[in-house]
């Protein structure tokens, strides 16, 4: 065996001691897959465990702790009052309740806007402008969230393009504000919504629809009946994106909400301007806890599959 | 499938008319970057390219340009590391507690942004009692970029399988060489790949980036995101906004080429 590989070309130039040390570890980890195994975890398991999970379980017990209001220092002092002010306190029920309707408002609006372009992607446009599409619609996935929110603020901004085209028909725009954030937020996650819709279309057989209609069923009743239930776990999978991405996003919010608070808002504000992290993390468990109820419950319909 | 012309029709509209809504918002972004109004109205009065000239000699733009530029190289080199290590435990062995290593990957950009930044912040500052800066910045998006080295490299893997490295090694060639020659050069496009992404990921992110970034390093979507709200400094965002769009959408486009030739 040592002599075929110290034949091979690529060997000649390597000294014969480093040869043999590199064999020899080479040897030693060919027998051994574990140690292979623990040299290729440890750093990724050591960086994420450390950094992520640490950081997540430093969250949660934060919750617990207070605020010296005079110092702004943080006390170790465990009590349940960031958590009994969250969940008892009518500001937060009110803030929640927006940022959840929010989040299903925007989820509807993509889905609707997203069912007829991804079908058409998938069972009307021939291979060549199906291709196109995809591209069209992954592009702006990947040009910049802050830059399309920013994009929003102008296009809802007095003497925007929003009133330029209502404007004559008597109309104006909705301006900085919760109807402004939740058609930002809709324009944001609405390429996340009909990807997974698409791929859930071009999975339903083509002759499916062919016998349906064959049988006599008009365009409506083939998609309520047939085309829907198949794609179901693709829109709940779109709806996920739109529904958590909305919960969490606080710079839109910031950008077009006007004075709208929502919960990410209000983390915020209570990190920065009001130094109070304990509170602040006891209402970054909301959004949280949402949305682990949102997935447990979508789990059923298998859509977690589809992701 | 049989579709009437009328829903034929009605399906062309309303596709034209969503893509329309997809792209319009970012064509405003750039032509109100020629505009010369200050309060960026529509329709744009003239066009000119003062704020270009301005914006490009914008000492706090320039700073921000490559405090981003520097932040991005840094995490995804960091990413490519753990990324490509991750997708080869996870590919070419079985061990317990797999998935839960293959959700942890995940979990950094699966999870609101709002929820990963103030963790990490708390983690920083409470915890830790650092400051924030360059450092914390760096190690939070390295975590989040992992994923996306992490995608890519395990496809390929996927994609080549193992047979090549089998008759490498039963050559004799020892585990080194097998990963130079062999294993390395069917995976190099995918690690380009991912690094692009992992890369552009990096240089557009501003929700972890404003609970890790304190106040001394502003990245330029930081720097955007202060100035937007400056009447004066419109003109001059608009301009770093494009020059954002084009330095995130060139890596995606390579990336994009990059995989669609290999998997061709």
């Amino acid at each position: 065996m040592t002599t075929v590989s110290s034949s091979a070309p690529e060997r000649v130039g390597e000294s014969p001691l480093r040869a043999s040390l590199a064999r020899r570890g080479s040897v030693f980890l060919y027998r051994h897959a574990k140690v292979r195994l623990a040299l290729l975890l440890s750093a990724p398991l050591f960086w994420l465990g450390l950094v992520y999970i640490a950081a997540l379980v430093a969250l949660l017990i934060t919750a617990f702790w207070t605020v010296d209001s005079f110092t702004g220092e943080i006390l170790l002092d465990w009590n349940v009052n960031n958590i009994t002010k969250v969940v008892g306190d009518a500001l937060y029920h009110a803030v929640t309740l927006r940022t959840v309707g929010a989040a299903l408002l925007v989820t509807a609006i993509d889905i609707v806007i997203a069912l007829p372009i991804a079908f058409f992607m998938a069972k009307v446009a021939s291979r060549t402008a199906r291709r196109a599409l995809v591209i069209a619609i992954l592009m702006p996935l990947w040009a910049s969230y802050l830059v399309k929110a920013y994009a929003w603020r102008s296009i809802l901004a007095q003497d925007g393009i929003i009133d330029w085209i209502v404007g004559p028909l008597g109309g104006s725009s909705p301006g900085y504000g919760f109807d402004g954030a939740v058609l930002t937020l809709a324009y944001l996650w609405l390429p996340f919504v009909i990807l997974p819709i698409y791929t859930a279309l071009e999975r339903v057989p083509d002759s499916l629809l062919d016998a349906s209609s064959d049988l006599g069923a008009k365009t409506g009743s083939t998609f309520r009946h047939i085309v829907l239930p198949l794609i179901f776990p693709g829109i709940v999978a779109g709806s996920i994106f739109s529904f958590s991405l909305t919960l969490g996003d606080y710079i839109a919010v910031k950008i077009v909400g006007g004075a709208t608070q929502m919960l990410g808002t209000l983390v915020y504000s209570n990190v920065g301007v009001a130094n109070n992290l304990p509170l602040a993390a006891a209402i970054s468990l909301i959004p949280l806890a949402i949305i682990f109820i949102y997935l447990g419950v979508v789990r059923r319909t298998g859509a977690l599959n589809s992701l | 499938m049989r579709l009437s012309l009328s829903s034929k029709i009605v399906l062309w509209v309303t596709t034209a008319l969503t893509l329309a809504f997809i792209y319009v918002p970012i064509l405003v972004v750039v032509l109100n970057s020629f505009s010369t109004s200050r309060t960026l109205s529509w329709p744009p009065p003239g066009l000119t390219t003062e704020w270009w000239g301005k914006a490009l000699t914008n000492a706090g733009a320039l700073t921000a340009i490559s405090t981003s530029l520097v932040v991005a190289a840094v995490s995804t080199v960091i990413a490519l590391l753990l990324g490509t290590a991750l997708s080869f435990a996870l590919h070419r062995f079985d061990f317990f507690g797999k998935s839960t290593v293959n959700l942890l990957v995940v979990l950094p950009i699966a999870l609101p942004g709002i929820v990963t930044g103030i963790a990490l912040n708390n983690a920083f500052r409470t915890m830790l009692d650092m400051q924030l800066g360059w450092f914390t910045i760096i190690v939070a998006h390295a975590t989040f970029c992992v994923v996306t080295v992490f995608n890519n490299v395990f496809a390929r893997l996927r994609r080549v399988g193992t047979s090549l490295e089998e008759a490498s090694s039963d050559l004799g060639a020892g585990i080194w060489t097998t990963f130079r020659l062999v294993t390395f050069p069917q995976i190099r496009s995918a690690l380009f790949a991912g690094g692009l992404l992992s890369f552009a990921l990096s240089f557009d992110e501003i929700i972890v980036t404003t609970f890790t970034a304190g106040s001394g390093v502003q990245t330029l979507p930081i720097f955007i995101l202060d100035n937007m709200f400056r009447p004066n400094q419109a003109p001059i965002v608009a301009v770093v906004a494009v020059v954002m769009i084009l330095i995130a959408i060139v890596p995606i486009y390579l990336a994009q080429r990059l995989t669609a030739t290999d998997d061709r």
